[in-house]
């Protein structure tokens, strides 16, 4: 698929695209690529195709379509789709009965016109970095079949940065929308904590959980975040905020928006590569400022102590009953957060508020902060360790270093990929809370300025 | 099954039977690894000391 959500739906609402023949291309692309990619766990064809036809009907009656008509997408697997089980990336949860209903961000981008073609590789219960399932085998980076996408929304990263599909959807509680952004060279958008409705999507640590787009430019990630604003009751997290649409202003500059550059902490065992990105986006956007995050390896800690914990009570029951059944790498991690004492977790949230509170102070002084996404490009699927400051480490827990002090406490942030060669690499705008906008519109201006930019996956 | 009086193979023991938790000996290696990691970002997020008062992230609103 080479056109953008935004084209396709152009095309489909003005008459020019049947949405039946984009869903066939796209189910087509799908067959073609995914057999190497394996980025999808299920293909809904049926109900492509039948969506895709009633949309269709509904343009010849002469009704007026949505602003994602006929674009086709694709979700992680722990986003419920009616008529099946949500796996979670999980082999215990295929037993489980089919889902009822769709999660609401399946229901609010098809009530914009978008139609949803499959299920996506996720690692499993979305407790990893590197995209790789020991049950649904490895998604593989469409920029070097030999490497890792990343993870936890691996396949999501996959299938946009393959071209299968121009828009999905990913969960990322530490890092699981940016890691694999990064590593596939695609734009990602985990918004702020509470903005999207998590409601029908199987958690990992609910204190932590967001879910957001993925996307090849930041006008389909804008129109996308868009479509799926706005308060849930079922969720109870979702915020009662009005909608704030982006794509309206995505235009609008950034005269006056106060940039820095994040130091210290998210410079140490960073490759050059991963500084030379952010070089890159900070020369464009003329910024010198450097910034201190303070206590950003604290929070990572207290991050990695909550995840543990909050996963391990999330999962206590089938550990107990079905230990062998896990990913044996989830598994091992998930006994040990079970043993954790409380006393410990406790902490984490106390310092949790506190550096919630040294943020929002630091972000009286500047609007936008920029970070690397990960500290290195794709490593090898199956890699175990990487040096990282001269220190060797497990690539597992430590491709979400930088992402994890961000998403700890819930902060928007916009992944965007610089091109480099042979690999791509993606950098952080983050931005203070509520604030997507801004982190939106810093992207646009670096894709305008043709430093970040998705590349042509090879043919 | 504590082994080299390593206290924390003690406690791994302790929990994982007061737990109810299944500790196949070949998990056990990996499950340690895991713990030792996590009580060591335990104690860095402990070291810094906080006000009695501080509040954790999470309010409970009725």
């Amino acid at each position: 698929m080479t056109a953008s959500a935004a084209e396709i739906a152009s095309a489909v609402r003005e008459g020019n695209a049947r949405a039946s023949d984009v869903v066939e291309a796209a189910l087509a692309t799908i067959r073609m690529h995914d057999p190497v990619l394996n980025a999808f766990t299920t293909v809904t064809q049926e109900r492509a195709q039948a969506t895709a036809a009633a949309l269709d009907a509904r343009r010849a009656r002469g009704e007026e379509l949505g602003p994602l008509a006929g674009v086709p997408f694709a979700v992680k697997n722990l986003f419920d789709i009616a008529g099946l089980p949500t796996l979670a990336g999980s082999k215990i949860n295929r037993e489980h009965p089919p889902a009822a209903r769709d999660a609401t961000l399946i229901e609010r981008l098809g009530a914009a016109g978008a139609i949803l073609v499959g299920a996506l590789n996720m690692g499993e219960y979305a407790y990893d970095f590197t995209g790789e399932n020991v049950h649904d085998g490895p998604s593989r980076n469409p920029h070097d079949k030999s490497r890792m996408t990343g993870g936890s929304s691996g396949g999501s990263a996959s299938a946009v940065g393959g071209r299968l599909v121009p828009l999905s959807l990913g969960s990322d509680t530490n890092g699981s929308i940016r890691v694999p952004s990064s590593l596939c060279g695609i734009f990602g958008l985990k918004p702020t904590y509470g903005r999207l409705s998590r409601a029908r999507t199987f958690p990992f640590v609910a204190s932590l959980d967001h879910l957001g787009p993925f996307a090849r430019n930041v006008g389909d990630l804008a129109l996308a975040y868009d479509a799926m604003q706005g308060h849930d009751p079922d969720d109870p997290v979702c915020v009662e905020r009005p909608i704030e649409p982006v794509l309206p202003r995505i235009d609008d500059g950034i005269g006056n928006v106060r940039i820095a550059v994040a130091g210290g902490y998210f410079r140490k065992g960073a490759a050059p590569e991963a500084l030379l990105a952010v070089e890159r986006a900070a020369a464009a956007l003329k910024v010198e400022r450097d910034i201190e995050i303070p206590e950003a390896a604290r929070a990572r800690a207290a991050a990695y102590v909550i995840t543990a914990t909050e996963g391990a009570a999330l999962h206590l029951d089938r550990l107990r009953t079905r230990a062998g059944d896990f990913d044996p790498a989830v598994r091992d991690r998930l006994i040990a957060g079970a043993m954790v004492p409380a006393t410990l977790v406790n902490k984490a949230q106390k310092f949790r508020r506190w550096y919630r509170e040294r943020m929002l102070e630091l972000f009286t002084h500047v609007d936008v902060i920029l970070a690397p996404a990960t500290p290195c490009c794709a490593p090898l699927i199956g890699q175990q360790t990487f040096v990282l400051d001269g220190v060797e480490l497990p690539v597992r827990a430590n491709l979400g270093i930088y992402t994890q002090p961000i998403s700890f406490i819930g902060l928007p942030v916009a992944a965007v990929p610089v091109p480099l060669k042979p690999l791509p690499i993606g950098v952080q705008i983050i931005a203070a809370p509520w604030r997507e906008e801004l982190a939106l519109k810093v992207a646009r201006s670096l894709e305008r300025a043709g430093v970040v930019a998705a590349p042509e996956p090879p043919v | 099954m504590g082994t080299q009086g390593d206290p924390l193979d003690d406690f791994i023991d302790a929990a994982a039977h007061a737990l109810e938790l299944p500790l196949d000996p070949a998990w056990r290696p990996a499950v340690k690894a895991n713990l030792l990691v996590t009580l060591r970002q335990a104690a860095l997020v402990s070291e810094l000391v906080l006000p009695d008062d501080a509040e954790p992230a999470p309010v409970f609103r009725a």
